[in-house]
């Protein structure tokens, strides 16, 4: 009978782990056996080399391009947690009534009905040096020039990250604030805490999970993104997916696989990191 | 996608050989009567059959999938996409098309990975119009190969099923040009504001952050070079097979060109070239020549300005796919025969390309077109675009004159590089800096 249990629970599990099995475990064990390959113009050449890493590693530009995605990354995990957590904060608790949190809600998610792309490209016009923003200010006649790193710059990069990727700290946080006991702010109002002392103290520690499972979403793209990297900064800066895509677009492949390699460990090590700090599954 | 069209084509083999059989069944009875009666056998087996072409955006054209339906019987599905991708695909999915609309530089890369099969000269219907660039490598007998990947030296293979260029001319053709042009600058005259003349006029100061070249790697640092040996920077052996050593030049001084923040942006795709240019974030620019259209078609003005040191040039052309064969493969001779046969040159000839076959192209063109777009003559009336839009008016002269005058000026072919993987590290890091 026990026997018979346990092949039922293996073969409920089996859907899934077959699709984790063919989707997600064979393809990474074909970019990391690709990623020792040796490769020239034409074709790639099934071998044991060390050389892709050697030169991915010991270039500077690696270093560099990786110190720039990841300077990217955080700078756009501390805007969007700042303003994700804001607006959940609003919606959760300020807005009384449930209808109008749905409602707000819903609104929030207004701009995912287009495509990230269109959402991405339309910043363009209007940062332009001739766009809506620069013609706007120097009507009112607040600067006599256009500014011009509004857009091709980093500042128009982040803005885009922030913009696109903000709902993705939202709301998880939102869902960790619904969850918190309505009791327990009232308690810690009869205590004595201030409306601060009550966020800093019993808020944030209770968003904590929520606050984990948005920054997971947001460093994992930002560091895998290439679109917005290349549109936004017009090509003037690089991120390491942009140098594999340029990799790939020589049918470098192996070059390119050993980079992604390095960058999925890279990653995995940031989200074990943050994993450290929070369990995500103890308090979800 | 490719099942149903395989399934088609075995299909229509199948019924072929039984109605081949008849017909010659009913010949033997009526003597000339199967000789007539091919054709229309031909023209029913052929509906059936389905092309799936890709390539660049700029040759993949719905109006010639139409006409070729119309005229010839058979599908043509067409699928685009940028250039890498275009190499990505021929190379690791040859199963994926049956006609590849590559790029000369691409078939010096592609070609050797066995994906492709060398067509026979001797069914190819216009094969000795073809304008002697892809064949000879000279537009005039007494003309200069110039640098880079120059059609010619990928056009032959030394016999079927190889993959091996052959020097001079063989019977077997890697590929039927389809499109080609001589690039330069573009520049929007009513803001540079002084007249430019050379490559190296990019570099101005007064131009700081109103400037911008492709990030098209393998096409990047060829313009890059053009502007290199212009400023005289650098002296290559030969820009389109650099050394390490003018790799290394070349992408330092990019560097500190971009440092100085002489550049505003790099575009990758036709339309960032034209949205650089009308919106005027740009000024002077790498770029193509349709860009250059689509920005005066806005109504800004533009000018795809001919430079003294001359063009980089490109060309693309139809491969056949190595899996091609029996009525498939007859389907796609008939294919290129009847794209070279001038409908298709006319139409390309009038987006300010040029077609392979001269001749053909001219039957099915108004001497004032033919005028106003290969001859650098003034127009005599408004020319229109293929979509019928009028894209210059009377007495426009198109820039850089005759076709003789700006192929004949070419400096320098999109290539491929021995060191190319050198390369690519190095313009990464450029793009980094």
């Amino acid at each position: 009978m026990n026997r018979f249990k346990a092949w039922i629970t293996y073969l409920q599990v089996a859907p899934l782990a077959l699709v984790f099995l063919l989707f997600l475990v064979v393809p990474i064990a074909t970019i990391v056996v690709v990623s020792f390959f040796d490769y020239n113009t034409t074709q790639i050449i099934p071998a044991f080399l060390l050389q892709n890493y050697e030169e991915l590693l010991l270039s500077p530009v690696t270093w560099r391009t990786y110190q720039q995605t990841i300077q990217f990354a955080i700078i756009t995990w501390a805007l969007t947690l700042v303003i994700g957590f804001t607006v959940a904060y609003f919606v959760a608790f300020y807005v009384r009534s449930p209808t109008m949190q749905t409602v707000l809600f819903l609104i929030c998610t207004i701009p995912f009905w287009t495509s990230n792309v269109i959402r991405m490209i339309s910043w363009i016009p209007f940062l332009g040096r001739n766009g809506l923003a620069n013609t706007t200010l120097m009507n009112m006649g607040l600067i006599q020039q256009p500014l011009e790193f509004l857009l091709y710059s980093d500042f128009a990069v982040v803005l885009a990250y922030v913009h696109l990727y903000t709902l993705f700290m939202v709301v998880p946080i939102f869902n960790s604030m619904m969850r918190i006991d309505r009791s327990l702010l009232e308690a810690a109002r009869d205590a004595g805490a201030s409306g601060w002392q009550t966020l800093w103290n019993v808020i944030l520690p209770l968003c904590k999970p929520g606050i984990a499972i948005g920054s997971i979403f947001i460093v994992t793209i930002v560091m895998g993104d290439f679109v917005t990297v290349r549109m936004m900064s017009g090509g003037l800066s690089a991120s390491v997916g942009l140098m594999m895509a340029n990799a790939m677009s020589l049918l470098q492949y192996p070059a390119a696989a050993a980079n992604a390699v390095v960058l999925l460990l890279v990653v995995l090590l940031i989200v074990a990191a943050m994993m450290r700090m929070v369990d995500i599954r103890k308090e979800l | 996608m490719a099942r149903k069209s395989t399934g088609g084509t075995r299909f229509g083999v199948g019924r072929r050989r039984m109605l081949k059989g008849a017909a010659g069944a009913a010949g033997a009875a009526l003597g000339s009567g199967a000789i007539t009666g091919f054709p229309v056998i031909w023209a029913q087996n052929t509906k059936n059959i389905v092309l799936r072409q890709c390539g660049t955006g700029v040759s993949n054209i719905n109006e010639i999938a139409e006409k070729c339906k119309a005229d010839l019987g058979f599908t043509l599905q067409m699928t685009a996409l940028d250039s890498d991708a275009v190499v990505q695909r021929v190379v690791t999915q040859p199963n994926s098309f049956d006609v590849g609309d590559i790029e000369y530089w691409m078939c010096k890369k592609v070609f050797p990975a066995n994906t492709l099969q060398a067509m026979d000269v001797k069914k190819i219907k216009y094969f000795d119009k073809i304008v002697p660039i892809f064949t000879t490598g000279k537009l005039k007998p007494d003309s200069v190969i110039a640098q880079g990947t120059a059609p010619n030296t990928v056009s032959f293979v030394e016999g079927p099923g190889s993959t091996k260029f052959a020097k001079g001319q063989t019977g077997w053709f890697t590929m039927i040009p389809t499109i080609y042009n001589a690039d330069t600058l573009g520049i929007r005259p009513d803001l540079v504001g002084r007249k430019i003349e050379n490559w190296k006029d990019i570099l101005d100061p007064k131009f700081k952050g109103k400037t911008s070249i492709l990030n098209i790697p393998s096409i990047g640092i060829m313009d890059a070079a053009m502007i290199c040996e212009s400023a005289g920077i650098v002296k290559y052996g030969d820009k389109g097979n650099m050394t390490k050593a003018e790799i290394d030049k070349t992408i330092d001084f990019l560097i500190k060109t971009k440092k100085e923040g002489q550049f505003r942006a790099f575009w990758k795709t036709f339309d960032e070239s034209v949205n650089l240019m009308t919106s005027g974030e740009v000024v002077i620019q790498s770029m193509w020549s349709p860009a250059v259209s689509a920005v005066r078609a806005k109504g800004v003005p533009c000018v795809y300005q001919p430079l003294k040191e001359g063009y980089r040039a490109w060309g693309g052309g139809l491969s056949l796919a190595k899996h091609l064969q029996g009525a498939q493969l007859d389907a796609a001779y008939e294919y290129i025969n009847w794209y070279l046969s001038g409908w298709v040159g006319a139409f390309l000839n009038r987006q300010g390309y040029y077609s392979a076959v001269l001749d053909t192209a001219k039957a099915n063109m108004s001497a004032d077109e033919w005028g106003f777009w290969m001859e650098g003559k003034p127009a005599q009336g408004d020319i229109k675009n293929p979509q019928g839009v009028v894209v210059e008016k009377k007495g426009a002269v198109r820039d850089g004159g005759s076709f003789y005058d700006r192929m004949g000026a070419v400096a320098c072919w999109n290539a491929v590089m021995d060191e190319d993987r050198y390369m690519v590290q190095k313009w990464n890091q450029f793009i980094a800096a």
